[in-house]
């Protein structure tokens, strides 16, 4: 399972790439997108998933 | 070089000519500084646009946008777009890497020999992700070491970063601090992200406040200088920000500013969309005044921009806008920068001259009420602006006891558009309630009997004089202003 993120919703803000523990977070073309072979949903290393900790956007970062 | 100077006074239309025998750094030393300031501070703040009230009518600032991510929520930001009351353009203007920004940085330095300070504030927390902000001052400051560096932050990142804030001699930060007491705080955070969760309620104030008076400690002992920002939101914060000013001016800040919460459902923040109310002028005034014994207030803030370029209530970033710079190298010489500071220096012994000698005329006159006075200035402390092209007027304050800045208010600049001039003028006179005298470097037949009708005259008798010598004329003369406008 991984998270992702709604392009519809996200401002680009860049807050959860920085924070995402296994640079699962990506850019492109202005876009940002979660690499779901990347993503853990952050077990074993917190215990919220910390893209959704985040985001200032109600809703733009859901599990997939 | 001379010529770059020469013609940057013409811009300015200062009137200084330029002296021989002064070496571009020999001349202003501390000794150009206000009687009551000590040296070691005034050498910080004087060529610092925000931090010194004289310093804004000659030197610009450009801050840079690159950094959109922050770590708590306001009820007056959304993110998205444009944000009044941080300096914070949205997210969805132009956003740099710090390679970008450093050459951004450059070309504006090229161009502008008035530029003096470099800022990151946003469009997020410039501390969130610290690593963008610090790779741009560290690129700039290799490039350009004589610009001054500031930053803007929540202060809830600030405690970990003070080692390296001190170690790249960024010698002036920002902290917005809206509330000493967390329980007013809950009206304002909804949330902040906190080593790793998000944080709600009461605890999550509790936890942004402590750390941000962490962060001003921490700073004020290590020699940086500190302004505190605050957004005045009626019935929320108004009468605590007296609580605020007492505490952040224990804890040494050096500056305290109170921005008025701008607010509109447009914007889609919370308070925007709740109905939140924004203050008026007059109550902005009011809780000014009753703080003038606080640490220092800040009248001349001009709210600006993360991403704005030029000096206070100016911004000329559309005209560096990345897609226009030319992939050129810049020249990074310090020299035209050095000469004009050297000149303002000049200019500024100069105006001190003047507001002493004008301070001379009005001791001996009669005590009567301070007379409320409006200019129309470019910079250089002079009237040296055409009513038509004021976008704001300053207003000062005059009686025996002296000439006094309290304030500036905004108005469009009605010779632009070319349509809805009326309605502007209209909105003009709205923006100078209060006041019936407006002194301008020249107004066009038209809009000055429009505003004589409102009861405001305007006076061109004035023109590219210093601020202090016309309104200690003015007071001195003792005359109506509607005579004086004949
Ligand atoms: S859930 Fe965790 S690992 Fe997955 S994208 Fe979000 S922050 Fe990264
Ligand atoms: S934190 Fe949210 S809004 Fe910001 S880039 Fe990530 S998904 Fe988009
Ligand atoms: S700290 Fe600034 S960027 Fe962050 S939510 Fe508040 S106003 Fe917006």
């Amino acid at each position: 399972m991984a998270y992702q993120i709604l392009a519809s919703l996200c401002t680009a803000c860049g807050a959860c790439e920085f924070e995402c523990p296994n640079k699962a977070i990506r850019i492109k073309n202005d876009i940002y997108f979660v690499k779901p072979e990347k993503c853990t949903e952050c077990v074993g290393h917190f215990d919220t998933p910390q893209c959704v900790a985040i985001c200032p956007i109600e809703g733009a970062c859901i599990q997939a | 070089m001379n010529q770059r100077v020469i013609a940057l006074d013409s811009l300015l239309n200062t009137g200084v000519t330029k002296r021989k025998g002064c070496a571009a750094s020999g001349c202003g030393g501390a000794a150009d500084g206000p009687d009551d300031m000590a040296p070691e501070v005034w050498a910080k703040v004087r060529d610092h646009p925000c931090y010194s009230e004289g310093a804004h009518h000659y030197f610009a600032r450009m801050h840079v946008a690159v950094a959109p991510a922050c770590n708590i929520q306001c009820h007056y930001c959304n993110r998205k777009y444009d944000c009044a009351n941080e300096s914070r353009p949205g997210v969805v203007s132009e956003r740099l890497t710090p390679e970008q920004a450093a050459r951004k940085v450059l070309a504006v330095a090229a161009a502008v020999p008035q530029l003096s300070v470099l800022g990151v504030a946003g469009p997020g927390d410039a501390l969130h992700d610290f690593t963008r902000t610090f790779e741009t001052f560290t690129l700039v400051a290799r490039t350009l070491p004589d610009l001054k560096l500031c930053l803007s932050t929540n202060g809830l990142a600030l405690p970990d970063h003070v080692a390296a804030i001190t170690a790249l001699n960024i010698d002036h930060v920002t902290i917005t601090i809206n509330v000493v007491d967390p329980e007013v705080g809950t009206r304002i955070y909804p949330w902040i992200f906190f080593r790793n969760r998000r944080w709600t309620g009461l605890e999550a104030s509790r936890i942004l406040l402590e750390r941000q008076m962490e962060g001003l400690e921490r700073l004020v002992a290590a020699g940086v200088l500190v302004k505190v920002n605050s957004v005045m939101i009626p019935g929320v914060n108004d009468e605590h920000l007296k609580a605020v000013n007492a505490a952040v001016k224990q804890r040494g800040a050096f500056l305290h500013n109170i921005m008025p919460l701008i607010s509109d459902p447009a914007h889609g923040t919370h308070f925007g969309l709740s109905g939140q109310r924004g203050p008026t002028p007059a109550e902005l005034k009011e809780l000014q005044d009753a703080l003038a014994g606080g640490a220092s207030l800040m009248r001349h803030c001009r709210q600006c921009r993360a991403d704005a370029v030029g000096l206070l209530g100016e911004d000329r970033g559309q005209e560096f806008r990345l897609d226009q710079l030319s992939a050129t190298t810049q020249t990074a010489d310090p020299a035209p920068r050095l000469e004009y500071r050297a000149m303002v220096a000049e200019a500024r012994a100069d105006r001190r001259r003047a507001a002493k000698a004008a301070a001379v005329r009005l001791a001996p006159l009669a005590d009567v009420l301070p007379r409320r006075v409006a200019v129309c200035t470019k910079g250089g402390g002079r009237i040296n602006q055409h009513f038509g092209h004021a976008r704001e007027f300053q207003v000062y304050e005059v009686d025996r006891t002296g000439v006094r800045f309290i304030g500036h208010r905004r108005a469009d600049n009605y010779c632009g558009g070319g349509f809805g001039q009326d309605e502007n003028l209209e909105a003009i006179i709205a923006a100078l309630a209060g006041i019936d005298t407006v002194l301008a470097a020249k107004i066009g037949a038209c809009p000055r009997s429009r505003l004589a009708e409102a009861g405001i005259a305007v006076i061109q008798t004035y023109a590219h004089e210093y601020i202090e010598t016309s309104l200690s004329a003015l007071f001195a003369s003792g005359l109506a202003p509607q005579a004086l406008a004949s």
